[in-house]
């Protein structure tokens, strides 16, 4: 199927011709996100200034019966928000208002385009903040935040993006425009916008997400841990975690990532020769009270066998390894051509066997792995550097990938933890849910949806659905 | 048509075998009560091509088991611990267990569930199945943040499993949150995958009585001096204003967070407190949590935390006496009494034009065929909701009332 240039037309007419782009150039900008190995340019992008226009836009491809994928920074690392020739991608980045700002209720209203750190920074004044903070969070956006379920390091102590949503206004594939759950964030019904938050964009557009602030923790304590092994770090994961102590934040990078970041502009101060690094991040409201549990840690951190146990001086030093960690994709991405970021989740017990393992498969495709994640729930991501420009690196990190998925599996962990399924985790998803889970999955999508036209070709891999409810393969 | 009752329990027996014990409720209903989910699945599947309308039950302590139908399904046969891993802080449990018997099991470990609902005797079923998070909501989020995963049996007779055993996972679509809280209206839950804590080192309660007015303020000034306690609820035996109200804010956590926050929280209160350690303070919960199933009416009220007052105002002015207790920070309100029918549905009328959504949470039969668990819905969400209905039990086999019948 073409898109009909009379539908092009008419979407141009909405948004102006200005915020239509439909040279190849421009919609290759648009082809990948933030995942290089799944490439495909639409047939058009459009770029509504309102969310009216957006309404227009959606009524028009409903009208025509065109598919559709709703784009907010494009920094998903799952190939979600990638159209194919057939279909026009809505980038949603020129709605980035904030609607409102509520520091008595604790809850803020934003449009889908807004970028996730700068509602932190509007919130601040009141003592307040958005917990959910994905590593791209000074590009991604709250919309693409709720099509994936977000996470980030501080969601160990407060929860993934689902925890924080309150309120969405929705427009379907059909265009009409739906509210789900209410102000305060009781249900209306069943819990749709917990349905709805990790829909990947394949049961509507959010066009109004109401989420829930948190107060700034009036205390905060930053360590950095080395240790000798990989098991040692991972011994110490599970201790702190069985002492009852939540932190606010449990990362870990190995050798690998470590020596990456010290070599680039976001040099941290960790130490090189540790073949891994803890970063552990306490909060609370009380400096006493923080530090009581920081020393707590400190020791549970040294009876595991770390080697060193630094704490962050000021906030200077905090931010400075904060950095380190956050940007750590960002400095592997210098190291080769290309790079695969890949998620997964794992029981925290696995996690020192497991890591072993996956730097068995990765030598075994002669490929490097660096691993930098969320050790306090067990969210993995191991990263290979490559170039495509060589004969069979992509063929091996598929191949190598897959295989790190299988592990992750057989620990009884999931395939994504926090990055989705997208077109990148299809093929794995038979692996974690049987026909007819995944049928079930893809009938209710059918209710949201039932032309199918809302990112398909994403999240259900429609051949292993068993035949269910009037949805066939 | 189902057959006659005996009939039915021929047919029941000779579909599950030794699977499943069957027997009749106390008016001559056909009852089974599977082991297994297979056996679940088979009832329901049959009861979609036999055209039976099946009630489901667990302890029959929170929903009555009083629905009409060809037979009962319960759960209560299905009620062991599957699997518990303290280390990585997750239970397999199945759905027909007590939720007394649950925490004790898994206290044992040192490890528990961080939720409190309301009721005495329940089954983890239930309290899934109708979303009862109690006080401790406001620390630790509604009870969906405690659900890694579900098997459900759809009202078709499918086994589906959602989600997973750990903790982080957004792998497919969270059918998961879908499940809990729907009234078990698109099938019956037969086990969860539980996210566990490690029991806290200190857990503190401060209470200050009151009149409702001063308590509220007090309440919303700890919100705006950032205080995050593990429970704030304001509790009342009568709705209408009085000085027998009490402010109860729950603290957990490490000794030295607790011991801070206890500080803080005194500098802002304005009235006496009282504290309550170890039994005393158990006790204390205990007694409210129960006093809410002793009446035969339990609604849930969802609200901003600014506009509690008025929906307390609203309460005392639709409903007569009840208990009330109000979680401010979470903005849910859990109301338990007597109420008729037409007095609920005037309520919600006014409820809803505050953006208040009014849940019955529990009620008799004729209360909850009449009212429905949810009533009415926002623009465009009842049709959502009925399709999803088709979706799961095409053959309209489970009786739950979601809607007003008008």
């Amino acid at each position: 199927m073409n898109v009909p240039e009379q539908a092009l037309g008419a979407i141009e007419g909405v948004v102006g011709r200005r915020w239509i782009r439909r040279a190849p150039a421009e919609l290759e900008t648009y082809a990948t996100d933030g995942l290089p190995t799944r490439h495909s340019r639409p047939c058009a992008v459009v770029l509504p200034g309102s969310r009216q226009e957006l309404v227009s836009v959606v009524r028009i491809l409903a009208h025509y019966g065109i598919p559709f994928v709703a784009r907010g920074a494009g920094t998903g690392l799952s190939g979600g928000a990638v159209g194919d020739r057939d279909s026009v991608v809505i980038g949603l980045t020129r709605l980035n208002r904030i609607l409102l700002i509520d520091p008595r209720n604790r809850r803020a209203v934003v449009e889908p385009g807004v970028v996730n750190v700068r509602l932190s920074e509007a919130a601040r004044p009141y003592g307040l903040y958005y917990a959910p903070d994905p590593s791209s969070q000074t590009a991604c956006t709250i919309g693409g935040n709720v099509a994936e379920n977000a996470g980030g390091p501080h969601c160990l102590k407060y929860g993934v993006t689902s925890s924080h949503v309150l309120e969405l206004e929705i427009i379907l594939p059909d265009g009409s425009l739906v509210n789900l759950g209410s102000p305060g964030g009781e249900p209306w019904g069943p819990d749709l916008v917990g349905l709805f938050v990790g829909s990947e964009g394949m049961f509507g557009i959010a066009t109004r997400i109401a989420v829930r602030l948190l107060p700034l923790p009036k205390a905060v304590r930053t360590l950095l841990a080395d240790f000798p092994s990989l098991k040692t770090a991972g011994e110490a994961v599970s201790a702190i975690i069985a002492s009852g102590i939540v932190p606010a934040a449990l990362e870990m990078m190995d050798q690998n990532c470590v020596r990456v970041v010290e070599e680039s502009i976001y040099a941290a101060g960790y130490p090189v020769d540790a073949a891994a690094v803890l970063i552990v991040e306490l909060d609370g409201n009380s400096q006493e009270a923080v530090a009581a549990e920081a020393a707590e840690v400190e020791r549970l951190l040294k009876d595991s066998g770390a080697g060193t146990v630094r704490m962050a001086a000021d906030e200077r030093e905090r931010e400075r390894l904060w950095q380190g960690r956050k940007k750590a994709f960002g400095a592997l991405g210098r190291i080769s051509p290309d790079l695969v970021v890949q998620d997964a989740v794992v029981p925290r017990t696995a996690l020192p066997e497991v890591l072993e393992k996956i730097s068995s498969i990765a030598a075994a495709y002669g490929l490097k792995v660096s691993n930098v994640f969320h050790a306090g729930d067990g969210n993995l991501h191991p990263n290979l550097n490559f170039d495509r420009r060589e004969p069979d690196q992509l063929s091996r990190v598929e191949r190598c990938s897959a295989e790190i998925m299988e592990l992750c599996i057989k620990a009884g962990g999931s395939i994504t933890g926090e990055h989705g399924v997208g077109t990148d985790k299809l093929r794995y998803m038979p692996l974690i849910f049987d026909g007819d889970t995944l049928a079930a999955m893809r009938a209710v999508r059918r209710v949201f949806d039932p032309q199918e036209r809302a990112n398909r070709g994403k999240v259900v891999p429609v051949h292993a659905c068993r035949e269910w409810s009037g949805v066939t393969a | 048509m189902a057959g006659t009752g005996v009939n039915l329990i021929r047919k029941l027996r000779a579909l599950l075998g030794t699977g499943a014990t069957v027997d009749t409720d106390p008016n001559g209903m056909p009852r089974v009560f599977p082991r297994t989910e297979e056996g679940v699945a088979a009832v329901l599947a049959t009861a979609s091509s036999e055209g039976w309308r099946v009630r489901v039950e667990g302890s029959a302590h929170w929903i009555p088991a009083d629905a009409p139908a060809d037979l009962a399904i319960s759960t209560r046969s299905l009620a062991g611990v599957v699997n518990l891993d303290p280390p990585d802080l997750v239970a397999t449990v199945q759905a027909g267990i007590l939720w007394d018997e649950l925490r004790q099991k898994l206290a044992d470990h040192g490890v528990w569930v961080a939720q409190d609902p309301p009721g005495a005797h329940r089954t983890l079923g239930s309290i899934v199945a109708t979303a009862s998070s109690g006080p401790l909501r406001t620390g630790f989020g509604n009870l969906r943040e405690h659900v890694l995963g579900l098997t459900l049996v759809t009202g078709e007779g499918r086994i589906i499993r959602p989600g997973g055993r750990v903790v982080k996972n957004v792998a497919g679509f969270d059918l998961v949150k879908l499940a809990t809280g729907s009234f078990g209206a698109f099938g019956i839950i037969t086990s969860l995958n539980l996210r566990l804590r490690a029991v806290p080192q200190a857990d503190l309660t401060l209470a200050v009585r009151g009149n409702r007015d001063a308590l509220t303020r007090e309440a919303l000034a700890l919100m705006e001096q950032g205080a995050t306690p593990a429970a704030m609820e304001l509790l009342g035996e009568e709705l209408s204003l009085g000085d027998g109200w009490i402010l109860a804010i729950r603290l957990i956590g490490s000794w030295a967070a607790v011991d801070a926050d206890r500080q803080s929280i005194a500098a802002v209160l304005t009235l006496p407190t009282s504290e309550l350690k170890g039994d005393p303070a158990r006790q204390f919960w205990r007694l409210w949590l129960e006093r809410q199933a002793q009446s035969p009416i339990t609604l849930r009220l969802g609200t901003l935390p600014s506009a509690m007052d008025e929906a307390l105002d609203l309460l005392a002015h639709h409903l007569e006496g009840g208990t009330v207790a109000a979680s401010i920070p979470a903005g849910s309100i859990r109301w338990s009494g007597t109420a008729p029918a037409d007095r609920i549905r005037v309520l919600r009328h006014a409820a809803a034009q505050r953006e208040m959504p009014v849940t019955v949470e529990r009620a008799p039969w004729d209360l909850r065929h009449t009212l429905g668990h949810f009533g009415a819905y926002r623009e465009g969400v009842g049709r959502i909701t009925k399709a999803l209905r088709r979706t799961f039990d095409p053959a309209g086999v489970l009786v739950v009332p979601l809607d007003d019948d008008r």
